[in-house]
This record gives C-alpha cells, structure tokens and sequence, in this order.
C-alpha cells in the first residue's frame, strides 16, 4: 500500500503513523478515541469502608494518582468510572445504583476490596455479597484492604482495556 | 411614591446531605431543613454501613472474632484490637506479659497520631485547607511502613493477640519509630500549625461554631477529643488505665470554649502526647515473653512451633476445627480510650467458646446523635464543619 512504502510517513507504533512536518496523524478512529479517554480517567469515589481510606492514601501525596491523569471527582456526571470501596450493604444498594446511573457513558466501574468484590468477611444478613449483583464491573482489586499500589495496578488495567475496545466511540452500546 | 412591597414567596427547603458525599467521612446521611442559608433542624440517619458485626461474632470463635473489631474503626485499627483483647482477657483472667502490654500502648498510641492526623487533615480539607492533607499523609505514611513491617498489613492488622501479641518488634522496627518521635514534633510545629493555627479563614470558619457546653456535652454521652474541647478533662486511660497507660506519664489536654477550633487545638496536643507516650513506651520497654503463658486456649501457637512440635500442631489443629473447648462464664464491660473517644466492649460468656453476646459501644455513634446539638443555628457550611470536628468513622457506628 502507499501508506507502507511512502517515505514521507513515519510509523510510531503499530497503526499509528505521523507525516513529520505536516502536523497530520494517521490512526484508526478506535485508537484516537481509546487514547484519549484512557489518558485523563476521573474516577467518581465512592468510598464505603475501610478500603476508602486506602483510596484516599492513593490519592494523597505519597502514591500521588494526579500523575496518571486521574483527579476525583465527587460529583457521578463529571465522572468516567467510579471506584466502590468497601463493604455494600442492601441499604447502600439503591443509591450506588443511582449514582452509577447518573454517570455519562463511556462509564466503567472498579471493584475495589474483597467485600466490593464477593461480600469479604462479611457474610451476614446485611451485605450485599458482591457489586457485581447489580453493577457491571470491569476490574476486581482482590485484598483487604488492597494495598495502594494494587489500585494503580487496577486502574491501569482498566487503561489496557480500554485501550483495546472496539467502536465504542460511534454509539455506546 | 408609595413603595412597590411584593410580597416575596419563600419556603424551607429540605435536602438529604449524602450518603454519597464527600464530606461526610463515609455514609452518613443528614436530612437538613434549611430557611435560606440558616439550618432549621438537622436528622442524622445511619445504618448504611450496617455489616452486622456484632451479630457476626456471635458466631466465631474468640480468637476469629478479634478481625472483626479491626474493621470497625478502621482508621485506629490498632485500638479496637486492643480494646477488644483487653475485654476478653479482664473476662477470662488472663494476664498479658510485661513487654506485650508496652507493645500494644505503642501501637495505640501510632494509631492515635494515624487517626488524628486523617481526623484533622480530611477536616481541613472539607473546609478548604488542602494543604495540610497532603503534608500529613506523607508522616502518616511513615506509621503505615512500620505497622507493615510488624504485621504485614498496613490498616487492617489484627496485630494484638487475647493474652499478649502476634510478633516481637525488632530492633530495626525501634530505631525507625524513635526516629519518627524525634522528627515529628518538629513537623507538626514547622508544619501542621504554621498552616493552621494561625490561618484566618480557617480560624473563622472553626471559632464559634458547633458550641457545647461542658453540662451539655456529658450528658449527651460524648467522650475523647470531642468532650474535652469543653473541657472537661476526662479520658479512660488515666482514669481505668490498661496496658502499660499507669506506667507512662501524659497530659490530657482540655480546651475552654467547646467550639470547633478548640476541640482542633486538643488534637493537636494529643498528637504530641501521644508522641511522648511512644518516645516513654520504647525507652522503659522491658525484654521478654509477648503472649501470656495461659492464652493458647485462645491463640494459635507461632507458625515455626507448628511445623516443629507435636503439641503445637495439635493445639492448632483442635483450636482451628473444633474452637476453644471450654471458656468461663461470664460478662464484663471494658472501656478503652480510641482516638475517637470511648470504646465499650461488652461480653457475655456463656462457656462455649464463642462469645454469646458482643455489644458495641461505639463512640462515632453517640457523637452522631449529638450532631443536631452542633448544628443549632448553624449555616449551611457550618454542618460541614461540625461533621468534621466530631470525627466520626461510620464503620463503627453502624457496626
Ligand atoms: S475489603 Fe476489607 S478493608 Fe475493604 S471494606 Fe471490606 S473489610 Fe474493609
């Protein structure tokens, strides 16, 4: 094809070229759009329990997430995917649910701890055993609480798969 | 000209304040009637973190029950464990040895500072002052290393054991916390409260606000920081020491006008006391056992004995699959002093093993139901900084 052999287009990686001096990218459309979403993720923090306050350490100034582009939002409409940190009980459900709906979509949902993740050691009358009940979660962060590192670990998974999605930049389906 | 009056059409407006807010340190909800800016009634609800606890322990063994009390407060994981061991062993009568007891009031202790420091800094925070907040996880993070390297958990450690605790400290674990004592005084001066103390807004935004009385304060039930910004100078640990509290020497700071600032000020001090405290522990701490020689009906044997005597493997395989044989009767209240204010533990034993009843004093929770106390008159933003100062953690108060 032209593309290949012409001189003036300079391959970066794979699907990806840039013709050096006329300001021009060449890239599929799901690439572009993949890039950007994953470059600047806002998570919605949803801190329920104890795993909450690891959240927050990963915030704070030692693990620092603002390098990855990643800055909390309190607030679900300005958000693209949101962390449930803790133990969900049945009288949490509905408003996680809420919020979860008012998100925009693309929107994109982390489990975070072993009681978000299966009901942990709380296997009582009161706690929902699992998020996944009634959220479609992308990424599990087993631990208890997981250590801060393990959330970065969790967020760039969910970079990774997003950077792998196909079309989900014409409808969000 | 005669004045145009129209009559302006106004009406309260009731919001629900969370449980989905940031500000609200976890899942309260606060349902505020408000007139303009001006709050009306405040009504705080609870029961969002419900994990039923309490009910959970009914069915555990003593020992298997002891992870639970660590997820209640989860800020001052250290403390809850301790309370918590401290009860079943007034309950049974056992005895924890000399250098355990030590070992737990520094830990109470490093708790006292983790806790305070998240209290104070997510306190500033809410109110506007995020600097403070990203200075001090950066200490707080330093106490996290170290509980690490005891126990290999950072918050949830489940560390203290009923009859003494899990692993000895070694000396490089000493060396790294004295050098914390050293430095952190100076850091909270040069720090905390140049950005602090002194800083006008922050100051308007805390004096005045959320007054108690010191009457009004005893009697709605409060304790910790929160009761002694009124100034009244009552905590568990001088008052029923446990541990090693009798051996070491601390003030109780007390604040004088029963408002947001002071009850900040207290904390304040506390850290450097209980920095103190630490700095006493490490020095008189003395050598020997870390578990009673009576526990093991409720501990398990170290894991290296497991592998090497028949007893042990014995002991540990008896006490895992059938649970401790036989316990006394019983039942006992023990309060301790969490950073958050009193924690009671109460437990009735029925000779099963198991404890037949677990009730929870929980501090967070009577703090909460004082919170329409705070909030007489208040404004709007003001209801933020009450929420802050009474430092609650919801994981306690639902239980
Ligand atoms: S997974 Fe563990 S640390 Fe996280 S909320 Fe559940 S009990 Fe707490």
């Amino acid at each position: 094809m032209a593309l290949e052999n012409n001189p003036d287009v300079v391959e970066i990686e794979k699907g990806l070229r840039v013709i050096p001096g006329a300001n021009t990218i060449i890239a599929s459309m799901d690439m572009i759009v993949d890039w950007a979403r994953l470059s600047s993720l806002w998570p919605m923090t949803f801190g329920l329990a104890c795993c909450a306050i690891e959240m927050m350490t990963t915030g704070s100034s030692h693990y620092d997430l603002d390098r990855l582009g990643i800055i909390f939002r309190g607030s679900p409409r300005q958000a693209d995917f949101v962390i449930i940190a803790g133990t969900v009980t049945k009288k949490m459900t509905p408003i996680i649910r809420r919020v979860y709906d008012q998100m925009a979509e693309p929107r994109y949902v982390i489990a975070m701890g072993s009681c978000a993740c299966s009901g942990g050691i709380f296997n009582s009358y009161s706690t929902v055993q699992g998020v996944d009940n009634f959220l479609p979660v992308d990424v599990y962060i087993p631990g208890c609480p997981p250590r801060p590192e393990a959330l970065l670990e969790g967020i760039i998974k969910l970079q990774e798969k997003i950077k792998k999605e196909h079309f989900k930049w014409s409808r969000w389906r | 000209m005669p004045a145009i009056e129209k009559q302006m059409n106004t009406k309260d407006l009731t919001i629900s304040m969370g449980p989905q807010h940031p500000a609200t340190h976890g899942v309260l909800r606060v349902v505020l009637d408000l007139d303009g800016e001006r709050v009306l009634k405040c009504t705080p609800y609870v029961g969002y973190l419900h994990r039923g606890v309490e009910k959970l322990a009914e069915n555990k063994t003593y020992l298997s029950a002891l992870p639970l009390t660590d997820r209640l407060d989860y800020i001052s994981s250290m403390s809850n464990n301790v309370g918590y061991c401290v009860a079943v062993e007034r309950l049974f009568g056992i005895e924890a040895p000399e250098r355990a007891k030590y070992i737990r009031t520094i830990m109470c202790e490093m708790t006292r500072i983790s806790s305070h420091i998240i209290g104070v800094s997510t306190h500033a925070l809410d109110i506007g002052a995020m600097t403070l907040f990203l200075y001090s996880f950066r200490d707080r993070e330093v106490l996290m290393d170290l509980f690490e390297m005891v126990c290999g958990a950072r918050l949830t450690v489940s560390y203290p054991r009923i009859g003494g605790v899990r692993n000895d400290v070694n000396q490089e674990f000493i060396d790294r916390l004295y050098a914390f004592t050293e430095e952190f005084p100076k850091t909270i001066e040069r720090e905390y409260e140049t950005l602090l103390n002194e800083n006008r807004i922050w100051k308007q935004r805390t004096e005045g606000i959320g007054v108690i009385s010191a009457e009004e304060a005893i009697s709605w039930g409060l304790t910790g920081p929160t009761l002694r910004g009124s100034g009244v100078p009552y905590d568990v640990r001088k008052f029923a020491p446990y541990d090693a509290y009798d051996k070491v020497e601390f003030n109780v700071p007390v604040g004088k006008n029963g408002d947001v600032y002071d009850r900040y000020l207290c904390r304040m001090e506390e850290l450097k006391q209980s920095n103190f405290i630490i700095r006493q522990c490490l020095e008189q701490m003395p050598k020997g056992a870390i578990l009673a020689p009576d526990a093991p009906k409720f501990t398990l044997p170290a894991k290296d004995k497991v592998l090497n005597d028949m007893e042990s493997l014995i002991h540990q395989f008896v006490l895992i699959t059938k649970g401790p044989i036989s316990a006394p009767e019983g039942e006992i209240y023990v309060a301790t002093e969490v950073p958050k204010g009193e924690l009671g533990y109460y437990l009735i034993s029925d000779g099963s093993g198991r404890p037949y009843r677990m009730r929870l004093r929980a501090p967070s929770f009577v703090h909460i139901s004082a919170l329409p106390v705070f909030c007489r008159d208040a404004l709007v933003a003001d209801v933020i900084a009450n929420i802050g100062t009474i430092d609650i953690v919801l994981g306690e108060c639902d239980r």
